[in-house]
């Protein structure tokens, strides 16, 4: 118990790490990643296949080796980023490609008709998506990007790797120095990452129940 | 199919690219020479040293990302002082270097591999200290190191010493004395923790930090291959003695292999070690081995 | 996508102004490629020695990725197996009728949603040992893997069961099969055709999740290219890190592009056999459907 109580400053921080890398990369991917499904279904073909080639490249690369590119490799073009900062980007690049495909399929999701009539009373194609499409994609994308959000709160994991105190590099830390005291560690971090992930997963279905189209 | 559009292309540019070889395939290293295995061994029943006689083979932990002491070749298989070291003791135990199982132990990993007889000994750049001799057993130290600071080419923020870190972001490994040294005495200097060095080295090259401090036999291997990027600073401000780790309170274990490195200092198979590994690196000559410590 | 439901057919003005965009876009493109690759090449990122280790024989470097990539694939594909079995096994339990069976599969599901598998591994490699029980890395890599994976696979199968018309169950007990048979029999088999896509992709995320093996020491695809950097460091410095990273990211892309296509063309081929029924019974809900994985009833 002692142990914990010594501990605790240590993994409150590496809990907030977790939580403020979590939410930054999360409203990047967000953004970036709706952009991107903008893109994906827009009339001009570069846009469409830039972003079709992004979420390709970053869907099938580990999310370890778009951390080397970032924190590594973006100082080969001479942009240099800090470790956190870094991260931040890394896991919101990565998630953005599976947010896009989340949202995408949301906008297909959404019944052709509704598209129809935005044309048909002479929206065009940036206000029908605004107005109606996305709102109305967002609402059944709910569930996967809930999804989305817990698997990208689980990814910041990999951070520990990249000089960022989080919860698994706290972990890495402290069962280094305790080493009897093992499962308390684990106990704790995995504690840790709960407080995040239930609660968004409680959270998501309850929204999930109240948005829900009913058909 | 785009996908064979885009095999054939690379492809094809592997076909360009290996018209010119690289400079990498044309260093090839000579392998170290094998100690000369002991014959006709004989162990009191029971001991450590009987049962690993017997079965003619052991597993050795080391580190795999140590230049000069423990650093995986491209095969596979690991070379350095410790490697050295660690065939030296199997040798005298009747076990060839082949019949060495090499596992890949990171600082913070050593005392449970131990603890748990994942591996039968490790030499890994392993500080002797008293904290883990409250878990496990060190015979040695069979080499000193200090530790030192390495900073970009010609040290542009005038680091000299642990002092001048203040305020400065230094690199180190997690979980090794290092990294323990200056978050208690210096705790000034802002630690950029990475699981390997490596990666310090290129957030050095990159700027991303301003130093990077581990023992001096580690750092000297990596301003080796790049001169033109990294500096040593050269003033170690600790001791590092290297020992070897095995289970705690196997004496005789640990009395057979303190024997085994004074007989190898003794022979000059110690000094031929080095000569071949860390010193071919460095370009030192073998220092004075530390006397061992029969505690 | 074939037809366009978002935006008219273009007419002369509109393609024009398609045009431009076309041109403006395909101009940033080029524009981003180029800067890329002028200031990789003003590093002397693009010098074709430094790139030629990938493939000279001489330098080891080739033959070390190789089989670095039978290891990942090995880890991979023993995962893929016995995550799918568990998977299907934990789907099933999930849904059963019986409160003890339903509880304890709920639970552990949920929890091994809950943690990163980085953690998980950690844990079967670092912390199982105090336990007396004993990993090597490729089994923990793999026990984690198959541990994480597993729920994520019972969620997209529990979807896909549910997702299936109620009369097929009903059916299926109105010709006296029993719980068990409907559920293997009809039930099954049928949310696996459906959840193909996702499972497949599920299995990419699992092949690249093989990577996280470097914090045990697993030589994977990814640790092995790292080594391989650490092993030039005292000879040539960092002249080749940048390529080894490249290059490991490549076969990874190469190999996960290969396995998508594979899923692609066995989803044409299994749902060739079945459009008719297919198209009759389903409604294209597919997104909805995945989406329900996401609902953790808890």
């Amino acid at each position: 118990m002692q142990f914990l109580i010594d501990s605790f400053p240590l993994l409150w921080d590496a809990f907030l790490t977790t939580l403020s890398l979590s939410l930054l990369a999360g409203v990047l991917a967000l953004v970036l990643g709706t952009l991107l499904a903008a893109f994906r279904v827009s009339p001009i073909p570069p846009l469409r296949g830039l972003s079709t080639f992004y979420v390709e490249t970053f869907r099938n690369t580990p999310l370890t080796v778009v951390f080397f590119f970032i924190i590594f490799g973006l100082p080969q073009i001479d942009f240099a980023v800090g470790f956190f900062t870094g991260s931040v980007l890394a896991v919101g690049f990565y998630t953005a490609a599976f947010v896009c495909e989340a949202v995408r399929s949301g906008i297909n999701a959404v019944s052709a008709g509704q598209a129809e009539a935005s044309r048909a009373i002479g929206l065009t194609f940036g206000q029908s998506l605004r107005e109606v499409v996305l709102p109305q994609a967002f609402r059944s994308v709910v569930p996967p990007l809930g999804n989305v959000w817990i698997a990208m709160v689980k990814n910041t994991s990999i951070a520990a790797g990249f000089a960022v105190s989080e919860l698994t590099a706290s972990m890495q830390r402290l069962s280094n120095a305790n080493a009897g005291e093992l499962l308390l560690v684990l106990v704790a971090v995995v504690v840790g990452y709960m407080l995040i992930t239930l609660p968004s997963a409680y959270a998501i279905s309850r929204v999930e129940r109240r948005v829900a189209i009913l058909r | 199919m785009r996908i064979t559009r885009y095999a054939a292309a690379v492809a094809a540019a592997g076909i360009v690219l290996t018209g010119c070889s690289s400079e990498a395939g044309d260093a090839v290293e000579e392998a170290a020479e094998a100690p000369e295995l002991a014959e006709e061994v004989d162990f009191e029943a029971g001991t450590t040293m009987a049962e690993l006689a017997e079965a003619g083979s052991m597993t050795v932990g080391t580190k795999f990302d140590q230049p000069g002491f423990g650093l995986r070749n491209p095969s596979g298989v690991p070379e350095g002082f410790d490697v050295e070291i660690a065939k030296i003791v199997a040798a005298e135990l009747g076990i060839a270097p082949e019949d060495i199982t090499w596992t890949e132990t990171v600082s913070a990993n050593r005392e449970s591999f131990i603890m748990n007889d994942e591996v039968d000994m490790v030499v890994a750049t392993y500080t002797i200290n008293d904290d883990r001799k409250e878990q496990i057993d060190f015979a040695g130290p069979y080499y000193e190191a200090g530790q030192d600071i390495m900073v970009a080419e010609g040290n542009p923020l005038g680091i000299e010493g642990p002092e001048d870190l203040a305020g400065k972001n230094v690199c180190s490994v997690e979980g090794s004395t290092p990294a323990e040294e200056i978050r208690t005495n210096y705790p000034e200097a802002q630690l950029t923790l990475f699981d390997v060095y490596s990666k310090c080295a290129d957030a050095l090259a990159n700027g991303q930090v301003d130093a990077v401090t581990t023992d001096n036999v580690i750092l000297t291997g990596i301003v080796a291959g790049s001169p033109d990027q990294f500096d040593l600073v050269g003033n170690p401000f600790t001791q590092e003695p290297y020992g070897i780790g095995i289970p705690k309170g196997d004496d005789e274990f640990r009395a057979f292999i303190n024997d085994t490195l004074v007989e190898a200092y003794e022979s000059g198979a110690w000094a031929e070690a080095w000569n071949e590994t860390a010193g071919a690196i460095s370009g030192t000559d073998a220092p004075e081995p530390p006397d061992v410590d029969r505690y | 996508m074939s037809a366009p439901v978002l935006f008219d057919v273009p007419g002369p003005k509109a393609r024009a102004r398609i045009r431009i965009g076309t041109a403006i876009g395909a101009l940033v493109v080029l524009a981003i490629v180029g800067f890329v690759l002028v200031r990789l090449a003003g590093n002397d990122q693009l010098d074709p020695q430094r790139w030629a280790v990938l493939f000279d024989p001489g330098s080891g470097v080739p033959q070390a990725l190789a089989e670095a990539l039978l290891r990942t694939l090995k880890v991979a594909f023993v995962g893929m197996v016995f995550a799918t079995l568990l998977g299907l096994l934990l789907a099933a339990g999930r849904l059963s009728d019986h409160r003890w069976v339903r509880i304890p599969v709920t639970t552990v599901i949920e929890f091994f949603r809950a943690i990163p598998l980085l953690v998980v591994i950690f844990a079967l490699f670092f912390i199982l040992p105090s336990f007396g029980i004993r990993l090597s890395a490729y089994a923990a890599l793999t026990g984690g893997l198959v541990l994480y994976n597993m729920a994520v696979l019972a969620e997209i199968f529990r979807a896909g069961i549910l997702s299936i018309d109620k009369g097929q169950r009903e059916a299926a007990f109105g010709i006296g099969l029993r719980k068990s048979q409907v559920m293997t029999l009809v039930l099954l088999p049928q949310a696996v055709r459906r959840m193909l896509p996702v499972l497949i992709a599920q299995l990419v995320v699992l092949l690249k999740d093989s990577s996280l093996g470097f914090i045990i020491g697993y030589f994977e695809l990814l640790r092995q290219a790292r080594s391989l950097v650490e092993f030039f460091i005292p000879q040539f410095g960092n002249q080749y890190t940048f390529q080894l990273y490249v290059g490991a990211g490549l076969i990874y892309i190469i190999v996960n592009v290969l396995l998508s296509q594979l899923a692609k063309l066995v989803e044409r081929r299994s749902s060739s056999t079945t459009t008719a029924s297919r198209n009759a019974v389903v409604p294209a809900n597919t997104p909805s459907v995945t989406g329900a994985a996401g609902g953790p009833g808890s």
